[in-house]
């Protein structure tokens, strides 16, 4: 190799530098012995996935992005951008939708594949791209002259390179053909383009194998050997290829095709192939190849035998019946003990699980040789296949399900041989974890899918519930010795308390690190408020997948002091940089605020007076009503899969996940429904009111007195109330008004009288024994199940009784007709904030609404001390009527506010500060 | 002339400092900025410091002349501004030949009288090329990500036509600065490539990009070495940071660039961070404790100052690193 062949020279110790693959999106992707393999995520494409032809035809962009991100959040590690159709402007779509890929910094994070057959369209691609792509490709197909002409330009917008072995000839069939196109290639972008040799990948033509024609046999094993010889004679350069050309003629049988895919690769890797288009989903595990079929599946791929084709043939069709009748298929119960155990936990069948694991206890010495012995194995296995993103949360939870009920099997014999054994320690777990939900706060689904996905993980895990104030933890951490303590909590107030449990934690001199997570977390809030209170590692986890990686980078011996040490800086860092960013914005004092308010014409205004004036209850609403006003979409990102219901259901990557949990949700639903196992209970009022003094509304409950037994905390003996709302302080561009929820109620002065509402539902009574229920009987997987329908059926209870009020108890919107598709869009008329939501999210206001609607009294639902709803699947909140309504966010809001706020309200600056916490401005 | 490669293996180097704070210091009035010849401009013209080359050429080669006597090995030309599209603000897109063949050549003039006084210490010129005021890879609206302000064609026309001028002055060196979007540079990276094809010519090229915040990205979202990846594929003298930051904020980044690229690496930082009223106060001291840093951990090859440094801060720096050994170059160009 000549000296000079690029800007990289070799070290002055005389040794070659290690040219690697260097490429990048925002990050870097260096591709070196150790990356094993990449894969080029293919989704992209619209020559290879129809929907996403369809979705760039259709200029359905915002989708279209959906299809990239999600491939590089199931891994991919590049991914292939192709707009070569007949039917769309090739170069204007891969412009654009570059465009929008580079604005995602989570897709835009990995390098990009520019891939067309025409130069513009590579170009074009080219000049929009900060990072180092990949073009794919160019060949020597038109010639010297042109392929030169197309390596320089790319070489000076800075790509890397696929070389299709094609010449002037046509297109590389056999082994000589490709090693001759490929040499010659490599030295005409090496010698006379000056091309960095590690920025040259091949593609060697993956063709089709048993497609009936004596010549397509060695197609595979020439790849395989071309592969091969590159790798060894063409320093620094790669191999590519698109991998399911190869099982092309058995379009239609997937278990077959899967099998020859892993094949090919296993065998192509092995021989050098660095990188590839590979359909994770159409991949099966090497290993997991039933012996049979792999035995057919390599004859015919390595060409062993001359009937090698007809015998797969034959076999295959077998393999076609089989997954027909998948369900009923009983064959892998003939398999071995091990076999059997792992795909039980990998597929969550729990038939079986007590008989096989019998089985093993009575072959193992001792009976928790079969946890540590045969069910570590297959969770192992399910572990490493939800790490690669090959599983997704539901079946995992479905494998601790039969994790827990062979555990429990086995039990009562440990117990039994610990008697006869004294000196037999516990289990050998991976680490202690202590999970609890803070004080004030009632929800637990994050946490519970947390625990148990670390569970399967041979973590153990101390669940402390819900509500644990903090002394408790504190105890719990001190009394079990845990490794880790993991807090989750959903409303803000929670906040504060884990501010606080970190205090004491440093109080105590705790060494053990802090996890923290829940919806109303970030990460923003971990580094700046929690972090500084504690000199251990916290960290801020937000899903489960990325705990369990979290807790073992923390329990790792050999890793656990360095990646403290990263995190704690990674936190400085942060918190360094975002107390920076929230210095330049600025805000106006309340008062200007105030002048700048929205302002609603109320000479023009039309105001409707209530039908019903006064409070209702509904005591005990029929489900069956609620079931059609269900958002599912959050259903799913729940079970964290990520998707529009119901486009998410026939998702190339989640869809059949997604299917078979909704399937599972229908089942639930009904069980719910027909034994009546949830109770739906509600109370609402609607009243007539006025602003006040600005940002607050006089509300007059009089009307609905009937002999009122005198006053409760903040209310006024003749039924007057107030609520207090918050106005946005942020400064914003000329025109934009600074909005507070007073805006949509007519002032006083104005002489006019307005109305307003609020309301509680709740579907979670009966939620909590039928959790119980099911966790008694070791099913996670159903506890789970039922506390997130609950928490559907509460949002469709809301969603129903705000049409009910718009079209009949109030009245203003009689004639609506809006799908349930509308109605998540919310565009209906009026609006219905939530305390605790982003246009009121103080918490405090929920006390009035509980004491005008005497909510705990007519249908039970309470609040804790950080005012959260006991049951949880509850919702609360106002009417707002006025077509002008709108949802906002408040934002920051200022101490003067926050002062003026207490006096209003008549409470201390200090409690004031302490609930609005959250949104005041640091 | 002693070829600067050779330079870089036996010290550090040193980059001048600011042009933009020591013109403040002539308080220059719009009269001044317009000079005799451009009176009538129908556009205001103050705060255009490329334009002082043209208008006030004596104060520009005066600057130089403070940083080659504090110690500086190269100056940069008064360009930052100096292509089309910048200029566009001033309805100047006609001068910018001009604007950058005077700037060029008002620096090397004064580099000759340095080198001629000190023939073992040549001094260079590096022509500035800075990253004009669109971005090529993110949107000015946010509602509409997919918009882009300036496409890559506009800019690699811009860049060649300062380059080409930059050349003509008599710059030894092409310095594409403060880059906070990655495809700007790659433009002007892409235009620098040309010139060199069309003239058969070679040009050392230093390459100094932007971190925008603490979290080490630039502002278009790269990593140090994302950014690293991104630029190497054209044969530079060397690649840095320059500006944003503070020196001692710029470690960690540096600490990326020298262990991942084999070329030399600078570091031209602000005088730390700019207070409340927008200036910068670290004093020459502060500044030069810090960069000591840098070669104490042998991170760099060349260093200078951005934003808010003078001359006296850049004799600070070079005595600080003159007792330090340049980092290890496996190899240069």
């Amino acid at each position: 190799m000549s000296g000079s062949i690029s800007n990289k020279p070799s070290t002055d110790n005389g040794q070659p530098t290690t040219k690697y693959l260097k490429l990048s999106g925002l990050e870097p992707l260096i591709v070196t012995p150790e990356t094993n393999f990449i894969n080029v995520g293919e989704r992209t494409n619209v020559a290879g996935s129809k929907k996403f032809l369809r979705l760039v035809k259709e200029e359905k962009f915002e989708e279209a992005l959906a299809v990239a991100r999600e491939q590089v959040e199931n891994g991919a590690q590049v991914i292939d951008i192709n707009m070569d159709d007949g039917l769309i402007d090739g170069k204007q779509a891969m412009v654009k939708f570059l465009n929008l890929v580079i604005s995602e910094p989570d897709i835009s994070r990995v390098p990009i594949m520019i891939d067309s057959s025409k130069w513009e369209i590579i170009e074009a691609g080219l000049q929009v791209v900060q990072g180092k792509c990949v073009v794919n490709s160019i060949s020597l197909k038109e010639g010297e002259e042109q392929f030169i002409h197309h390596a320089k330009l790319i070489k000076r917008y800075g790509a890397a390179v696929i070389v299709m072995a094609f010449d002037e000839v046509g297109q590389a069939d056999n082994y000589d053909r490709r090693i001759e196109i490929a040499k010659r290639s490599y030295d005409v972008l090496v010698n006379k383009v000056n091309f960095a040799p590690e920025d040259i990948i091949f593609d060697l033509n993956i063709f089709p194998v048993a497609t009936g024609m004596d010549e397509h046999k060695l197609n595979a094993v020439d790849f395989i050997e071309a592969t091969r010889w590159v790798r060894e004679n063409l320093p620094h350069a790669s191999v590519s290829g698109g991998v399911s050309n190869v099982s092309f003629s058995f379009r239609g049988n997937n278990p077959v095709r899967e099998a020859m895919h892993s094949v090919f690769l296993y065998h192509a890797i092995k021989a050098g192939m660095n990188m590839g288009i590979v359909n994770p989903s159409m991949l099966e595990v090497y290993d997991d190849i039933p012996k049979d079929l792999l035995e057919h599946v390599e004859d015919v791929i390595l060409n062993r035998r001359d009937d090698a084709t007809e015998r797969l043939l034959d076999f295959a069709e077998s393999v076609v019946g089989k997954t027909k009748e998948s369900k009923i298929d009983l064959s892998w119960r003939e398999e071995p003990l091990q076999d059997r155990i792992t795909r039980a936990l990998v597929k969550g069948i729990d038939q079986y699980i007590v008989e096989d694991v019998e089985e093993a206890r009575v072959a193992a010495d001792k009976p928790i040789e079969v946890i540590e012995g045969n069910l570590m194995t297959g969770m192992n296995v399910v572990g490493d296949l939800f790490g690669s993103g090959k599983m997704f949360l539901p079946q995992v939870v479905k494998s601790a399900r039969v994790m827990k009920k062979a555990v429990a099997y086995l039990l009562p014999y440990i117990e039994e041989e610990k008697l006869l054994n004294p000196q037999v320690g516990d289990s050998d777990n991976a680490g202690k974890i202590l999970m609890a939900t803070v004080k004030g706060d009632v929800h637990d689904i994050g946490k519970n899918i947390v625990g148990v996905v670390l569970a399967c993980n041979n973590y153990e895990i101390v669940d402390l519930g819900v509500m644990v104030p903090p002394e408790k933890i504190i105890a719990a951490a001190i009394e079990h010795n845990v490794d880790i303590i993991g807090l989750s909590g959903l409303i803000t107030p929670s906040l504060d308390e884990m501010v606080h449990l970190a205090k004491e934690m440093q109080r105590k001199d705790f060494k053990i690190p802090l996890l923290i997570g829940g919806a109303t977390t970030s990460k923003a809030h971990t580094a700046v408020k929690i972090d500084p209170q504690y000199k251990e590692a916290v960290v801020h986890v937000n899903d489960a997948s990325r705990a369990v990686t979290v807790v073992g980078d923390l329990l790792q011996k050999e890793t656990a002091t360095s990646y403290k040490k990263s995190i704690k800086d990674d936190y400085d860092v942060f918190r360094e940089k975002f107390l920076n960013r929230s210095s330049s914005k600025t805000y106006k004092p309340i008062s200007a605020a105030r002048r700048n308010k929205f302002k609603i014409d109320w000479k023009t205004s039309e105001i409707v007076k209530p039908n019903n004036l006064g409070i209702q209850v509904i005591e005990d609403l029929d489900l069956n009503l609620l079931v059609p006003y269900i958002d599912w979409t959050p259903f799913f990102r729940s079970w964290e899969l990520h998707g529009k219901y119901p486009a998410i259901l026939t998702d190339d990557v989640v869809g059949e996940q997604a299917t078979d949990l909704f399937a599972d949700a229908q089942v639930m639903l009904n069980k719910i429904i027909s034994e009546k196992k949830l109770k739906a209970k509600g109370v609402f009022g609607l009243f007539p009111a006025n602003s006040i003094n600005d940002d607050d509304i006089l509300v007059d409950t009089s009307s609905s007195l009937e002999g009122n037994t005198g006053s409760l905390s903040g209310a006024e003996t003749d039924g007057n109330y107030t609520f207090r709302t918050l106005r946005q302080q942020l400064e914003r561009r000329e025109g934009v008004a600074d909005y507070a929820l007073a805006d949509f109620i007519a002032p006083k002065e104005s002489g006019k009288q307005d109305y307003m509402g609020c309301f509680c539902v709740s579907t979670g009574f009966g939620t909590a024994e039928m959790a119980a229920q099911y966790e008694k009987d070791l099913d996670d997987y159903n506890s789970i199940m039922v506390k997130a329908l609950a928490d559907r059926l509460a949002e469709a209870f809301a969603e129903y009784l705000h049409k009910e009020v718009r079209t009949a108890h109030w009245g203003y919107a009689a004639n609506e007709d809006l799908s349930n598709e509308d109605l998540i869009k919310e565009s209906y008329k009026g609006i219905r904030p939530a305390p605790g939501y982003p246009a009121c999210p103080d918490h405090l206001e929920k006390l009035t609404i509980w004491d005008i609607l005497k909510v705990k009294e007519t249908i039970g639902v309470e609040l804790t001390d950080s005012l959260a709803m006991w049951p949880a699947a509850s919702v609360s909140g106002y009417y707002f009527g006025n077509p002008e309504a709108r949802y906002f966010g408040l934002g920051k809001i200022k101490l003067d506010q926050v002062k003026d706020f207490a006096e209003r309200k008549g409470i201390s600056f200090e409690e004031a500060e302490k609930w609005l916490a959250p949104n005041i401005v640091d | 002339m002693k070829d600067i490669k050779e330079i870089l293996k036996e010290r550090i180097l040193i980059l001048d400092g600011a042009m933009g704070t020591m013109l403040q210091r002539y308080k220059f009035t719009e009269e001044d900025f317009r000079g005799e010849r451009f009176k009538d401009w129908e556009h205001p013209l103050q705060g255009n410091n490329d334009l002082l080359s043209l208008t006030q050429p004596d104060a520009i080669a005066d600057v130089h002349r403070q940083y080659f006597d504090a110690g500086a090995d190269i100056v940069e030309t008064n360009t930052f501004s100096g292509t089309t599209i910048a200029m566009a603000d001033y309805f100047m897109e006609d001068l910018v030949y001009e604007l950058n063949y005077e700037s060029a050549r008002i620096a090397k003039m004064v580099a000759d009288e340095f080198t001629a006084k000190e023939p073992n210490k040549p001094r260079f010129v590096a022509g500035s090329i800075g990253p004009t005021n669109k971005t090529a890879s993110m949107s000015p609206d946010v509602n509409d990500p997919g918009y882009r302000a300036i496409s890559f064609d506009e800019l690699r026309i811009a860049y060649k036509q300062q380059v080409e001028a930059l050349l003509d002055g008599g710059s030894d060196i092409l310095l594409v600065e403060t880059i906070f979007d990655t495809l700007n540079a790659k433009a002007a990276l892409f235009a620098i490539e040309e010139v060199k094809e069309e003239r058969n010519i070679d040009v050392p090229i230093m390459v100094s990009g932007t971190i925008t915040d603490a979290s080490g990205r630039t502002l278009s979202g790269q990593t140090a070495e994302a950014f690293l990846i991104s630029i190497s594929h054209i044969p530079i003298l060397s690649v840095g940071f320059n500006c944003a930051l503070g020196a001692n904020q710029l470690v960690p980044h540096l600490e990326v660039l020298s262990t991942k690229s084999e070329h030399a690496v600078s570091a031209h930082p602000n005088a730390g961070l700019p207070n409340a009223f927008g200036e910068y106060d670290e004093t020459p001291e502060q500044m030069a404790e810090q960069i000591k840093e840098y070669a104490e951990k042998g991170l760099v090859n060349i260093v200078g100052g951005c934003c808010g440094t003078t001359p006296e801060h850049i004799t600070a720096i070079a005595e600080v690193v003159s007792k330090y050994e340049p980092r290890k170059l496996t190899a240069v160009g």
